[in-house]
């Protein structure tokens, strides 16, 4: 298929309730909102499509363009692997002037596979598009083709070039690759059992796939494939043999799951592992979908008392952060899932949350959001200007977003925590939500916020206010030694210190620990500076 | 690029290439307007070329980079980009309100091949009104030709065309001194720079000037564009300095260019790393300022001849693999040969630059595949090269200095100081201390004075009979 009507299928979504809600005209239109030069953020296709399938560990893949495509952006994420590194080279042709002027892309595309499939005879080859490679109408298609006869592997072509569209489309036509070349041409490793699952959507971001699993495992659910976290090839060409599909990110890879239904008779449900009771939620449609395909009965009892198990326990450990976190505002910018799977466990715990945003997310996304939120301020895309202001006007306490809006909160001098893919933290199941909780209570009441909310001691001039300011008590020595001196202009220098012993060691280590104390900040009037320590 | 490749590198054709040791061109072309205050860098591309950029920046600097994009599609880039440049132009204009708007052309646009010099004079004259209060600069940066060096060096190449002015009569201000920092050059350097340049009672012009803008400022509100760097009035006031100093050969093009349009002298200097190289920029500041060298800038030469004494017991016969552009290839190469490490491996992004013939040792055009292959092959002892070496490094189980663009796993790159007498001092100190953290007590096993048979094989004859 064309990669034009490719785009016209996927954008065509049945499983797609937005796509459902237009007329049939806009629904030809498709679904990406045209970009504003000049106002643009985000990810292309491209960009999509390899964020999507990069997670498949033990596959090389390999960036057909030139050089910025994979240059600037690999090994970028934290997907984690349990086991193969080959993903994690970056591997491009790296097109010269001279190869795009000659016509030689789609020769050099053919030497690169070939060199990959002897140097590290991986089990597959992802080649993925680019624009330039499009452009001048390097047919990836057929040199994939050619290639996996010749080489006796599969190379399989992703025909996602960055100018197609967004990120998210890219998610999708990484799903309609797998569904073209992938899932269905291999057989499992295992025999296939009647609890076997597969998770779309889910990377294996910092390991979280690794929080879940084990929830899985002790109800006898096994997770046959990630697509693509910690993913082998071999498990993802196998997948069509699960019997039920749950889908992780809603809006990333729903044509996958609703293809392989039609296709190959696998029910999905859509659930997410952020929060306590999403994870629950998880496990239980989890079980039950299983149970209508033939699982034991008892599956779904098995799985209420692992559920009330590890909430209780997950709660249990909460329980101590509950003090310091209750009544501190949280301003979350996020997309999809996350905007509304974190709220309800921080508002357990008698957190407020301030907005959400809902740039990304799904009519059922914010439909949900509305059943939980009391008052809901739910955010498209706030400009920047804005969202700084909200925060020096300590509007939040904290702000929740992804690596782009960071400096914005950092600059505003307001806590800000990462939850989106650049995070060092898991945050997935229970035990996720467990240290989500502890860095909110460790970003919020770090001491830094204090000292960096102090103004420098002197005006815009340099000039210093004539209350030495930033003094603990019992400082200001020299200025006493200089009285003295002045008094006794006779008494030699070397003499000062007899007069002045050195500060005990208690004041020293208060002078240390404490915010500036009481004194000093009345002798610092005018800022009011440690008034902003907690905002 | 040019066709002319230095003798002694070596450009392997390659169909594949492993772990690229390059950033773009269009890159290193938007750090170099950074370097301007108030600006902000257009790439002219599909919005992917810009989120790459952006996400690297953002990960080296750990600052929020105003980058924005011509947001290309598909059907645009083959109707014509004309209309995308000039919606983005003022949306830009309007949204941003910037006093510099630097476009870095991208492969994509390149590709397709049009005259963006002329539709954007169509565009600047047509958009006068709208467009009045801030410059336009457009710098051809496709991502297949060239890496960071190119791209900056063309953005500083097109910022001079465009906004020095050219007054009829030259006028000639005695103490200004224009600095033409390379893409090499941390923000730490050019205030190192900056320190010099004035301790001679100077007044430095630096273009691009990024320790105003990238060295980390918290500013009071929010800024949409860069926090700093030199201003329009201070390059439009280039022409009338005294002197050009260009650091690094990729930045000859551009001083040459300066010396063109306004006949200003132009010095080049290799490096600014290294004792010698040091002396030289001293002695050049103490000649046109008439002044003596000041006595901090004394002690610092005596600090650093200090440390080299110390430093060359644990750097004499340590082999290096170095992978970075040519002229922070060049520098580190150079700078740690003056204690005795030999490169053994030398890789690097381009076959053009001078600078090339002068590093010690053959060079190879190639990436950090070629790195891993040939240091073990080589038996180095220590990897320098950009925060993506840190595969090879694991792998190999050998220690990697952090060197170049993108520094993404460790913080303070824009605090790294690698320039003057001080960065000298710091190279030489932290290159030290890594070996000294390798040292292994000895044992018994690796002191033995017999051969054992596998020993044998190992063993490899001196390289050179005497």
């Amino acid at each position: 298929m064309a990669l034009k009507d490719k785009i016209a299928d996927v954008f065509n979504e049945p499983g797609c309730d937005k796509n459902q809600a237009k007329s049939e005209k806009a629904r030809k239109k498709g679904c990406s909102k045209p970009l504003v030069p000049g106002a643009a953020a985000g990810g292309c296709a491209f960009d999509g499509a390899k964020i999507a399938l990069q997670p498949i560990t033990d596959v090389a893949h390999l960036v057909h363009g030139p050089l910025a495509c994979e240059g600037n952006g690999w090994d970028n994420r934290h997907a984690a692997s349990s086991g193969p590194t080959l993903y994690r080279l970056g591997m491009t042709t790296d097109l010269s002037e001279l190869d795009i002027v000659m016509g030689e892309g789609e020769k050099k595309l053919y030497r690169a596979v070939k060199e990959i499939a002897s140097r590290y005879a991986p089990p597959a080859i992802f080649v993925y598009q680019t624009c330039v490679t499009a452009l001048i109408g390097d047919d990836i298609e057929a040199v994939c083709k050619h290639a996996s006869e010749k080489l006796g592997l599969p190379v399989i072509p992703v025909n996602a070039p960055g100018f197609a569209g967004s990120k998210n489309l890219g998610n999708k036509l990484a799903g309609e690759t797998l569904l073209d070349y992938v899932i269905g041409t291999m057989e499992p490793e295992h025999e296939p059992g009647p609890t076997d699952i597969n998770i779309l959507g889910e990377y294996n971001l910092s390991g979280e796939l690794w929080q879940v699993k084990p929830l899985f495992e002790a109800l006898g659910i096994r997770i046959h494939a990630c697509i693509s976290g910690d993913a082998r090839y071999r498990e993802v060409a196998s997948a069509h043999r699960a019997s039920v599909n749950m889908m992780v990110c809603s809006a990333a890879l729903i044509n996958l799951a609703r293809k392989m239904q039609e296709r190959w008779d696998i029910p999905f449900f859509e659930g997410s592992f952020y929060g306590i009771a999403d994870t629950s939620d998880a496990l239980r449609q989890t079980a039950r979908l299983l149970v209508s395909r033939g699982a034991p009965d008892d599956l779904v009892e098995r799985t209420e008392l692992l559920i009330s198990r590890e909430e209780a326990r997950a709660w249990a450990r909460i329980e101590p952060y509950r003090k310091r976190l209750a009544g501190k505002r949280v301003l979350l910018y996020t997309g999809g899932v996350k905007s509304w799977s974190v709220v309800s466990a921080l508002q357990e715990i008698g957190m407020e949350i301030v907005g959400t945003s809902v740039r990304k997310s799904t009519e059922e996304d914010k439909a949900r959001i509305e059943t939980i939120m009391d008052d809901p301020h739910m955010y498209d895309a706030i400009p920047p200007r804005d969202m700084y202001r909200m925060l020096k006007d300590c509007e939040a306490d904290i702000m929740l977003s992804g690596g782009r809006t960071q400096f914005i909160a950092l600059k505003a001098k307001v806590p800000w925590l990462d939850i989106n893919q650049e995070r060092h933290f898991a945050y997935a199941g229970y035990d996720g939500m467990v240290e989500l909780v502890r860095q909110l209570a460790l970003a919020i009441h770090n001491p830094v916020w204090g000292h960096v909310r102090a103004p420098a001691p002197w005006d815009g001039e340099g000039r210093v206010s004539l209350a030495p300011p930033l003094r603990g008590e019992g400082q200001g020595e020299w200025q006493r030694q200089s009285r003295s001196q002045s008094a006794q202009p006779s008494e030699p220098l070397a003499a000062a210190p007899r007069v002045n012993p050195l500060p005990a060691p208690e004041a020293e280590a208060r002078g240390e620990q404490d915010q500036p104390s009481r004194a000093s900040k009345r002798r610092f009037a005018g800022h009011e500076a440690q008034d902003l320590g907690e905002c | 690029m040019s066709a002319s490749h230095a003798a002694n590198v070596a450009h392997p054709t390659k169909s594949l290439s492993v772990n690229p040791l390059k950033s773009s061109a269009p890159l290193g072309a938007a750090m170099a307007y950074l370097g301007v205050a108030d600006s902000i860098p257009l790439f002219h591309g599909s919005q992917g070329c810009t989120a790459f950029a952006l996400v690297l920046m953002v990960r080296h600097y750990k600052e929020s980079i105003p980058i924005q994009t011509t947001a290309m599609n598909e059907v645009s880039t083959i109707l014509g980009c004309a209309d995308h440049v000039e919606e983005a132009l003022l949306n830009l204009k309007a949204r941003v309100k910037p006093r510099l708007i630097g476009i870095c052309s991208t492969a994509l646009v390149e590709t397709r091949g049009e005259d963006m010099k002329g539709d954007l004079a169509l565009v600047r004259e047509r958009r006068k009104d709208e467009l009045a209060g801030t410059k336009v600069v457009l710098a051809s940066t496709p991502d297949f030709s060239g890496a960071l060096e190119e791209g900056w060096s063309k953005a500083v190449t097109a910022m001079i065309d465009e906004l020095v002015e050219r007054p009829a009569v030259r006028t000639t201000r005695l103490k200004h001194v224009n600095i033409l920092a390379g893409v090499h050059q941390t923000p730490a350097d050019v205030g190192q720079i900056r320190d010099l340049v004035e301790s001679f009672g100077l007044t430095p012009v630096i273009l691009p000037d990024i320790s105003g803008s990238l060295a980390g400022v918290v500013p009071d509100g929010w800024v949409p564009t860069s926090y700093g760097g030199v201003t329009l009035e201070e390059i439009a006031a280039m022409g009338a300095s005294r002197l050009t100093i260009a650091i690094g050969e990729h930045m000859r093009a551009p001083a040459a260019r300066l010396a063109d349009l306004t006949g200003v002298p132009i010095e080049v200097l290799d490096r600014i790393t290294g004792l010698s190289s040091v002396d030289r920029l001293v002695n050049l500041l103490s000649e046109i300022s008439g002044q003596p060298v000041p006595a901090r800038i004394r002690r610092r030469r005596d600090e650093l001849v200090d440390v080299m004494l110390d430093a060359h017991f644990h750097l004499g016969g340590k082999r290096l693999a170095i992978a970075a552009e040519p002229d922070l290839l060049y520098a580190l190469s150079a700078t740690l040969g003056e204690l005795g490490a030999e490169t053994v491996v030398a890789l690097t992004t381009g076959s053009s630059s001078p600078s090339l013939v002068k590093v010690p040792g053959p060079v190879a055009v190639g990436d950090l595949g070629d790195l891993e292959r040939l240091a073990g092959e080589r038996e180095a002892d220590l990897f320098v090269t950009h925060s993506h070496g840190r595969q090879a490094s694991e792998r190999l189980g050998l220690p990697l200095m952090r060197a170049g663009f993108p520094i993404f796993d460790r913080l303070g790159a824009q605090h790294r100081l690698l320039a003057g007498y001080e960065g000298t001092r710091n190279l030489f100190i932290e290159t030290a201390n890594i070996f000294l953290a390798e040292h292994h007590a000895p044992t018994p096993a690796a002191l033995a004075p017999l051969l054992t048979s596998t020993e044998d094989a190992h063993d490899h004859a001196p390289a050179q009979a005497h």
